[in-house]
């Protein structure tokens, strides 16, 4: 009978769905609390929501953008896309477009609303600091963003962190609109309102942050399946050490305006830095590739 | 991929559809109407995993087929990191070959690599004389024709000539971007 090596990780896949759950209920009783109390609500989520939408409609070509990066065609690198040809037609999707960014950052990305609209990227600097295999290694985890559709499922998490942050931000400009159902009160309840959306930002910062952890060991698991090879992802990422910069839009902007919120004296900083951060710890990545090295080799 | 592997980043590789391969004989006759001789031999592709338990049952699947008379069995890779079996069979017999084939791919899929494996070839030698390879895709289960032509340049026209050919035999790849060019392919150089 045939069987498939691949596993997928229980507990990894318990820790994402219970962190959307939280997301989920976050953003309800969010939207419950914006509703009830003004009407500035509405009016913030439509240009969140266009703002989100936008992000993620144009992912590919704004991340492509930014990075000054150049779709190339298998004339110009042949070698790049033969690799990306073969995962592909072992993992059975889409090939996205490949893209080539000439900076010593060692850091790929793949970017994209769906598998049919996404591009990957390399860069120069990752050409060149990694063999062929590694760089095979990188790109079977990139397209595993790609085919999880990582870019879609970040962008719905972080949107309405967006809003709560735009609200604490934004919000005491639009003070008059605050407490236009019941004019008495507007002070109160523009407090209300700022406090609720601080903590919803702060809340569903530290959730984001986690669940695109949980993201990059899901893709670190599925790119080592693909190439069969998890040691060259492991001295790829040893390689770049933790450098693999984030994918464009995964992340809620403007971190800054409330870090001097979260960095409570209370907390140690390492806990700090590991909770705020977009990518897992290295050595948490090279143990779970070493368990799947440890599947591909037992023997019957 | 379902709504709920997507949320929770559940990627499950797809597994490959082997009997698919036994269309080939049909599609073989076909071309041998047009002037295709089989060379008798032909290739099973799948990537190379790090560790021993790939290369153990490789070892199972060469014995075993080492041992029907007539038919030899070589081992190469490539450059991209894919290994390739290739089966040789004196009599160019194709239903034989194509069971060598499928015993090759079944055991991998058995020992749980049926996600590795990528393609299937079998060579034929065109009416001008040049190589050309009939590509099993394991995991869209469909074929296409490969024709290189010299280098690393491969004849078109020929390839889609022969699309028309077996359409009628074989489920042909619908999408072209997918007929991947198996450049150093053992048989097809």
């Amino acid at each position: 009978m045939a069987r498939s090596r691949f596993r997928s990780d229980r507990g990894l896949t318990l820790r994402m769905g219970g962190v959307g759950l939280g997301l989920g209920a976050l953003y309800i009783l969010f939207g419950a609390v914006l509703y009830s109390f003004t009407d500035l609500g509405v009016l913030a989520l439509v240009i969140v929501l266009a703002f989100a939408w936008g992000q993620w409609y144009f992912s590919d070509t704004l991340a492509l953008k930014s990075m000054k990066a150049q779709v190339v065609e298998p004339s110009q690198a042949p070698e790049l896309h033969a690799m990306i040809d073969r995962l592909c037609l072992l993992a059975d999707m889409p090939k996205p477009r490949v893209a080539i960014a000439v900076t010593d950052m060692p850091n790929p990305f793949a970017t994209g609303r769906s598998p049919n609209h996404s591009a990957v990227c390399v860069t120069t600097g990752i050409m060149q600091r990694l063999d062929a295999d590694e760089l095979e290694g990188v790109l079977a985890h990139e397209l595993s963003h790609v085919a999880n559709r990582d870019v879609t499922v970040m962008t719905v998490a972080s949107s309405i962190g967006l809003l709560a942050g735009f609200i604490t931000r934004w919000g005491m400009y639009a003070g008059n609109i605050f407490g236009s159902r019941n004019n008495k009160n507007s002070g109160i309840v523009f407090l209300v309102v700022f406090l609720v959306s601080m903590l919803v930002y702060a809340v569903s910062f530290v959730l984001t942050r986690s669940l695109s952890r949980y993201r990059e060991l899901s893709a670190d698991r599925s790119g080592a399946y693909m190439t069969g090879r998890p040691s060259k992802l492991s001295s790829a990422l040893v390689k770049i050490s933790g450098e693999m910069a984030r994918i464009p839009n995964e992340d809620l902007r403007d971190s800054q305006a409330m870090s001097a919120f979260f960095f409570a004296p209370a907390i140690n900083r390492e806990s700090i830095g590991a909770m705020f951060s977009t990518h897992p710890p290295l050595q948490q990545r090279l143990d779970q590739l070493a368990k799947v090295s440890a599947e591909l080799s037992e023997q019957a | 991929m379902g709504f709920f592997d997507s949320l929770l980043g559940r990627t499950r590789p797809p597994q490959a559809d082997l009997d698919v391969l036994f269309a080939v004989p049909q599609a073989v006759i076909s071309l041998q109407t047009e002037g295709f001789v089989p060379t008798g031999s032909g290739s099973v592709c799948f990537r190379d995993a790090e560790g021993r338990a790939d290369d153990v049952v490789m070892d199972d699947a060469e014995k075993l087929i080492a041992s029907s008379p007539g038919s030899i069995v070589t081992r190469s890779d490539d450059r991209f990191g894919f290994h390739w079996i290739t089966v040789t069979r004196a009599d160019a017999d194709v239903s034989g070959l194509v069971t060598d084939l499928h015993a090759v791919n079944s055991s991998l899929a058995d020992a749980g690599f049926g996600s590795s494996l990528l393609c299937s070839t079998v060579s034929f030698t065109t009416p001008a004389g040049k190589p050309f390879g009939l590509v099993y895709l394991y995991k869209r289960g469909s074929f296409y024709p490969f024709a290189p032509d010299g280098g690393e340049r491969r004849d078109n026209a020929l390839e889609l000539q022969v699309r028309g050919v077996i359409a009628q035999d074989v489920p042909v790849e619908p999408d072209l971007t997918k007929w991947l060019a198996i450049w150093g392919a053992p048989g097809l150089t």
